[in-house]
């Protein structure tokens, strides 16, 4: 016999967490997938990319012309 | 609030089903439907996961809007019988529960689809719930007869945000969707209002049935109906319109004013001796019809990938 009764109420719980879990796990994948797709749509990659702490001489002919 | 709705007993304890069902799941399921058509009838192609988002956020905007809908309601919920078992008169959910989920959502929903859209498409989502939340449930329900006429326009916005989501702006196009949801909710809904009499007169809101009586009810759902067929029809002559689509209008709307025809030269004591059968076949009727209406257009959408759709 169970020590621990197992009240309507905890079934009840467990059943909002694994929902709130489940869509913070859904609101992850939308972002992560949007931003993928956002950043394949982009025609020209250079739009998006900067110099994020490295020299990059292509980006910097780019300003000069 | 009424008394009656603050000393419902609640427990707290919601299941993830009670905070869904906040969300109005069956007008929800009518949003998605209307606003995918609006997106896929649009001569701009749509990345399918940026489509998928962007219904996602209006569905949930809409999902929004009803849970407001239903802490603002929550009194005249619990009067009514079609109402009673909803989450907050039922006890499962606090009022303030509702208000904070239906705030977050609406936020949620409308700066996402911004984000995956447009600001066009967000902006109108962001007005269609205020126009809901506030415009109708706040202001026009209790206060005028009219209230689902002009509340009836929160329920049209949809397929114009779709529309919006692919082109990013407005056309006579997704004006006229727009329209033909607008004009249908009239006899839709005082369909619905003619058979579940009691309900809205205990509530005490302002029905058309409570506060010009039956009679001039049948007069209006006709009247309404002649406005609508125009719409329906002249909605297959634009660019998303087609051969189709204008035979399949000019059955529904033969169909429906037919019903509606034989709704309105019925007098109360025919409607009670047959427990209201005609009323409720035109209701049932008004939801084939819109459903059907939209059908048609992505029938003639899906034509045109072979280039046998529109009039061209």
């Amino acid at each position: 016999m169970s020590i621990r009764v197992e009240h309507e109420i905890h079934q009840r719980r467990r059943g909002r967490n694994i929902g709130v879990g489940l869509l913070l796990a859904g609101f992850i994948g939308i972002v992560f997938g949007l931003t993928v797709v956002k950043v394949l749509s982009l025609d020209e990659i250079t739009q998006f990319e900067t110099f994020d702490h490295v020299v990059r001489p292509q980006l910097e002919t780019q300003v000069s012309e | 609030m009424t008394d009656a709705s603050m000393s419902q007993v609640t427990t707290g304890e919601a299941g993830m089903g009670d905070y869904f069902a906040l969300m109005k799941p069956r007008v929800m399921s009518l949003v998605i439907f209307t606003a995918l058509v609006g997106l896929l009838v649009a001569p701009v192609a749509v990345h399918p996961f940026i489509g998928f988002v962007a219904i996602l956020c209006i569905a949930v905007g809409a999902g929004a809007s009803g849970a407001l809908n239903m802490w603002w309601d929550a009194d005249i919920d619990a009067v009514m019988k079609r109402t009673a078992k909803r989450p907050i008169p039922a006890g499962k959910v606090t009022g303030s529960e509702a208000l904070a989920i239906g705030v977050a959502l609406s936020g949620f929903s409308v700066v996402l689809l911004w984000l995956a859209t447009n600001a066009l498409a967000a902006g109108l989502l962001a007005f269609t719930i205020f126009f809901y939340a506030v415009i109708y449930s706040m202001w026009l329900k209790r206060a005028t007869p009219q209230n689902i006429v002009i509340g009836g326009a929160a329920g049209a916005f949809p397929p114009m945000i779709g529309w919006a989501v692919a082109t990013g702006g407005v056309s006579i196009d997704s004006a006229l969707m727009f329209a033909l949801i607008f004009m249908w909710t009239p006899p839709h809904f005082w369909a619905l209002a003619l058979f579940v009499k009691t309900d809205y007169g205990d509530a005490a809101v302002p029905m058309l049935t409570e506060t010009h009586g039956r009679r001039a009810t049948r007069n209006h759902v006709l009247a309404y109906t002649l406005l609508l067929i125009p719409v329906a029809l002249g909605l297959g002559f634009t660019s998303i319109g087609g051969p189709v689509y204008l035979a399949a209008s000019v059955i529904l709307n033969l169909r429906f004013l037919i019903g509606v025809i034989a709704l309105w030269r019925r007098n109360e004591v025919q409607a009670e001796a047959d427990k209201y059968v005609v009323e409720k076949r035109v209701f049932r009727l008004s939801l084939s019809y819109l459903f059907l209406h939209f059908g048609a257009l992505l029938v003639e959408a899906a034509l045109g990938i072979w280039g046998l759709g529109g009039w061209s």
